[in-house]
């Protein structure tokens, strides 16, 4: 029988190394907002296992550390993903896997774009459409087959 | 020039998920009647609201429950005020009748193969409109004894249909959808012959994404639509509703506010001394006039004021209440509505 995966045999990454987070504040800054930056926004989503491999999204190099932009100022964060294949209809749910850690990770105020590398995907425009209408986001985390896909998905792994 | 200020006179909290929308009971606000309005949210439940008299502040009067069973989208009242017709995710739209300061669930309305996203009543209360994920738009006429009857299915929108609003007179229904495109339905020949009489898409000046929200001026000759193309639109019809020869006159394009908006805009109202509001993603409310100093090819409407941070996170509905001195409320993902006064 032929595989029935969408990409049977994806390529894997090797991980980044994990930066321990900056040096130790002085006891006089123990109470300094530190502002929310790339690698902080990385590192929530860096974990995320692919819904059809036993790999993390950052193995398959779907996210890197670039992909991520953030303005702690203005609330902002955008993360360009990029499918192991361009007509990769599991798109959508990386899409809303990440859009869900983000929004368990992050404070309230952020405003969060997620969105597929220009390019990478057949129906670009359409994923991107899709990921970020939050009444179709909402309604589908309503769906409790798809928020279990999506919790499978954001489950910490122990490697 | 004039100065006007946003002025919070309350902050409203109960709802334990983003608040989605709300309706003001176009009943109240006179003779001597509190003012009343409903909201609706992602905890699945309605909340009522009354002002005191004595007071001016709202509370919470009613909470309906456990009949929805996923999230409540949107919610609207009859032309009377005695129902209050509430559109969920769980793909059924309820009829709540007043009965002595309770609410009871007095009608199910059940077809739409998925979400319904939207409900509205016509002026005469006889037509309900709904519309849903399933890219249809169902008329239903009100029988006697809180029965409705599906009339008429409306197939056109290629995409879920987010909003559905009747004309504030005429029998004439419009719809926008996820497809950009804002559809004008109505009952040409005989009864319950509804058909699509115009399209307000790309080709004719409409919008390039997402078309959310509608909202009437008073005298219903011109429409303004929101998008999440980050535009609002005013659209303008020399007759209302059908000519005598029985010939639609259509809409037309005749203005665009661009450039005002950083996301999304989920909401416009219109209110009738002529200001609409608008809410967006951007957690901002921003209000909008006709642009009496406009010369020959100036801008149609100008920016009142921009209310920054308004909520704590996206502003999902704005409504301006009836009454002689409208108060507006805002509804948002941060859980709470707001009521505003507009002072000049």
């Amino acid at each position: 029988m032929v595989s029935g995966l969408i990409n049977a045999n994806p390529v894997i990454y090797e991980k980044k190394q994990r930066q321990p987070r900056s040096a130790q504040s002085l006891p006089s800054d123990e109470y300094r907002v530190e502002p929310i930056d790339q690698q902080e926004i990385f590192d929530h989503i860096r974990d995320i296992k692919d819904p059809e491999h036993p790999y993390s999204l950052e193995e398959l190099k779907v996210i890197t550390e670039e992909a991520v932009e953030v303005n702690d100022q203005n609330s902002y964060v955008r993360v360009t993903f990029t499918p192991t294949v361009e007509h990769c209809s599991m798109a959508t749910i990386i899409g809303l896997c990440l859009r869900v850690k983000l929004l368990r990770s992050l404070p309230s105020r952020y405003k969060v774009d997620i969105r597929v590398a220009p390019g990478s995907h057949a129906t670009e425009a359409a994923v991107n459409k899709q990921l970020n209408d939050k009444e179709r986001v909402a309604a589908a985390l309503e769906n409790p087959n798809l928020l279990d896909m999506v919790d499978e998905c954001l489950a910490p792994s122990y490697d | 020039m004039d100065s006007f200020e946003l002025k919070e006179v309350q902050r409203l909290e109960g709802h334990t998920d983003r608040v989605w929308s709300l309706d003001w009971n176009p009943a109240t606000g006179h003779a001597g009647i509190p003012l009343v309005f409903a909201s609706c949210s992602g905890d699945k439940t309605v909340r009522i609201w009354e002002q005191n008299l004595s007071t001016n502040l709202f509370s919470c009067k009613a909470v309906l429950e456990e009949t929805h069973t996923r999230t409540v989208r949107s919610c609207a009242w009859s032309p009377s005020g005695k129902l209050l017709a509430t559109a969920s995710f769980d793909a059924t739209t309820a009829i709540w009748e007043n009965v002595g300061g309770d609410f009871e669930c007095v009608s199910t309305l059940e077809g739409h193969e998925n979400e319904v996203k939207s409900v509205s009543w016509n002026a005469s209360g006889t037509l309900l409109a709904t519309c849903s994920r399933d890219k249809s738009v169902w008329i239903w006429e009100v029988q006697p004894g809180n029965e409705f009857e599906c009339v008429s299915v409306l197939q056109g929108h290629t995409q879920d249909v987010k909003m559905v609003r009747w004309h504030p007179t005429e029998d004439i229904l419009f719809s926008c959808s996820y497809d950009n495109n804002i559809k004008v339905w109505a009952d040409e020949g005989d009864s319950d012959d509804w058909q699509c009489v115009q399209t307000l898409g790309e080709s004719n000046n409409g919008h390039t994404s997402t078309v959310w929200a509608l909202s009437f001026n008073a005298s219903g000759d011109k429409m303004v639509t929101c998008s999440d193309d980050l535009t609002l639109k005013v659209w303008e019809t020399e007759n209302i509703g059908m000519q005598s020869g029985g010939g639609f006159a259509p809409w037309r394009h005749i203005c665009t506010l661009t450039g005002y908006h950083e996301r999304t805009i989920f909401s416009v109202h219109w209110s009738r001394g002529g200001i609409f509001a608008s809410g967006a993603a951007d957690d901002a409310i921003r209000l909008f006039a006709s642009n009496s100093e406009s010369q020959v090819d100036g801008p149609l409407y100008k920016l009142l004021l921009k209310k920054e941070k308004a909520h704590d996170m996206d502003i999902n509905s704005v409504q301006w209440s009836p009454g002689e001195k409208p108060l507006l409320a805002s509804a948002s993902d941060d859980g709470t509505i707001k009521v505003w006064d507009l002072i000049s």
